[in-house]
């Protein structure tokens, strides 16, 4: 359980970290390191080289910006969880007592996470069903990427070689948005199994979006659009009506099954859990309209 | 390469390879043997310190990462002569059965108990839960943690045996 020999490198801005991820030597990102150090001490990663990004100056803080809340690349899970901005996106307020323990969420980046793109982990599932977007450092200069398409495979993203991501901002709860998060594990603070992260959205007191993230059932996260099942419903009827399309949703997944859970228990729990997080969803979502 | 940080209050240097974590560090290259080592892959905790205040895995840093900060272990915390009333409460409770784990869950506890001094709204097993105990003494850990909450409204004085 210790890593292979590596070479470390501070970086100090932006600009350099990006120069010496581009120089051809095979470069890792190190930020809070409580995915990346396990990997390598496992030896599933042998970089040549660890950029390590925690010295630089010039990334933006935690902080409001009009109908967003921007997190930079340095900005721990725990300082965001803290925050009194959270709960201007009810999901990470929800989520991310559930990532790891307050150990490692200390360390811990928002974008981090993103970055390594575990199909298990709660963030990358929020980040898409938000549409969050990521700001990303190249040579080239910056672009702009939408966290729905971001993760490709398991561990894959579009995130190129070069490139380092400077921040991600999320869109704060507007009037009428309700959320839901719910989460099966084995224990406290392992991986899910499943879970699923939903938002609904009121309109005159019916429902013009349902949406929700599912994550620990496939390569990425999945999202699906229940809207169309779900608008006309009223106040009594919907916890029942999100049964049905829960189930067909959770029918049309291939989970991976292992020895925490064989892949039907992961389907039932899909749709147990979309399910659910749909209704709480709707509950909020009336409170807040 | 070389670091420099302070660790209980006093200024180290250290020449390290990159890959050297701070874990093996504290045990190997300055005999803080306190920290103990478990899973090395940050899930078994027992490796906990604080770190600029806040509580990490000290085998998921490198050592070289620390250049200017404060690493703080159970032996900064108190001394068999002069413990921490934090340990102290550890010791009243029978907290501990091989001991194993106690140092990490000392530092866990000094944390928690230094943002949430009474506890409130606290899931307590929930926020403790990142640190095993392998002897399952979980009650005696959670009742210390609890009752020196009650006696210490104010939170946990700082770490008593710094240099």
């Amino acid at each position: 359980m210790k890593p292979a020999p590596f070479d470390y490198v501070r970086a100090f801005s932006v600009d350099e970290a990006v120069g010496l991820l581009s120089d051809g030597t095979d470069s890792k990102v190190i930020a809070g390191g409580q995915s990346l150090v396990p990997l390598l001490a496992m030896r599933l990663a042998r970089p040549e080289r660890v950029v390590d990004i925690n010295f630089l100056q010039d990334l933006p803080h935690l902080h409001r910006e009009g109908g967003h809340l921007v997190v930079g690349a340095l900005v721990r899970q725990r300082q965001v969880e803290l925050s009194n901005e959270v709960s201007s996106v009810p999901l990470l307020s929800l989520a991310l007592p559930f990532i790891g323990h307050r150990e490692l969420r200390n360390r811990g980046t928002v974008v981090g996470s993103l970055a390594h793109a575990d199909p298990s982990a709660e963030l990358p599932a929020i980040a898409a069903l938000l549409r969050a977007t990521m700001f990303v450092m190249g040579p080239e200069g910056s672009r702009e990427l939408n966290a729905l398409d971001f993760m490709v495979g398991p561990f894959q993203t579009r995130l190129r070689q070069d490139e380092l991501i400077t921040a991600v901002s999320f869109p704060v709860r507007a009037d009428g948005d309700g959320y839901g998060f719910e989460e099966v594990s084995r224990r406290r603070g392992d991986f899910a199994l499943v879970g699923s992260a939903a938002w609904v959205h009121l309109s005159q007191g019916g429902v013009d979006r349902a949406e929700a993230a599912l994550f620990g059932v496939g390569a990425t996260p999945v999202v699906v659009d229940l809207t169309r099942h779900l608008s006309g419903f009223g106040e009594s009827d919907l916890t029942t009506a999100v049964l049905e399309p829960s189930r067909e949703v959770a029918q049309g997944l291939e989970p991976l099954g292992d020895q925490h859970g064989s892949s039907g228990y992961r389907r039932r729990l899909a749709e147990v859990l979309l399910a659910r997080s749909l209704a709480w969803a709707y509950q909020d979502a009336r409170r807040s309209s | 390469m070389l670091v420099g940080f302070k660790l209980n209050g006093r200024k180290v240097e250290l020449d390290v390879e990159p890959r050297t974590t701070l874990a093996d560090s504290l045990r190997g290259d300055l005999g803080l043997t306190g920290t103990h080592i478990g899973c090395e892959h940050g899930v078994c905790g027992m490796c906990t310190v604080l770190v600029n205040g806040t509580t990490a895995r000290s085998c998921l840093l490198f050592t070289c990462q620390l250049e200017g900060a404060e690493v703080v272990t159970i032996e900064g915390m108190g001394r068999e002569d002069n413990l921490h009333p934090l340990q102290q409460a550890f010791h009243d409770h029978y907290a501990l059965q091989c001991g194993f784990c106690t140092p990490a869950f000392v530092l866990s506890a000094y944390e928690l108990l230094s943002t949430h001094p009474s506890l409130e709204g606290v899931d307590l097993p929930a926020e403790m839960s990142g640190i095993i105990c392998r002897c399952t003494g979980y009650s005696s850990i959670l009742a210390a943690i609890k009752d020196f909450a009650e006696a210490h409204p104010e939170g946990p004085p700082p770490p008593a045996n710094l240099s």
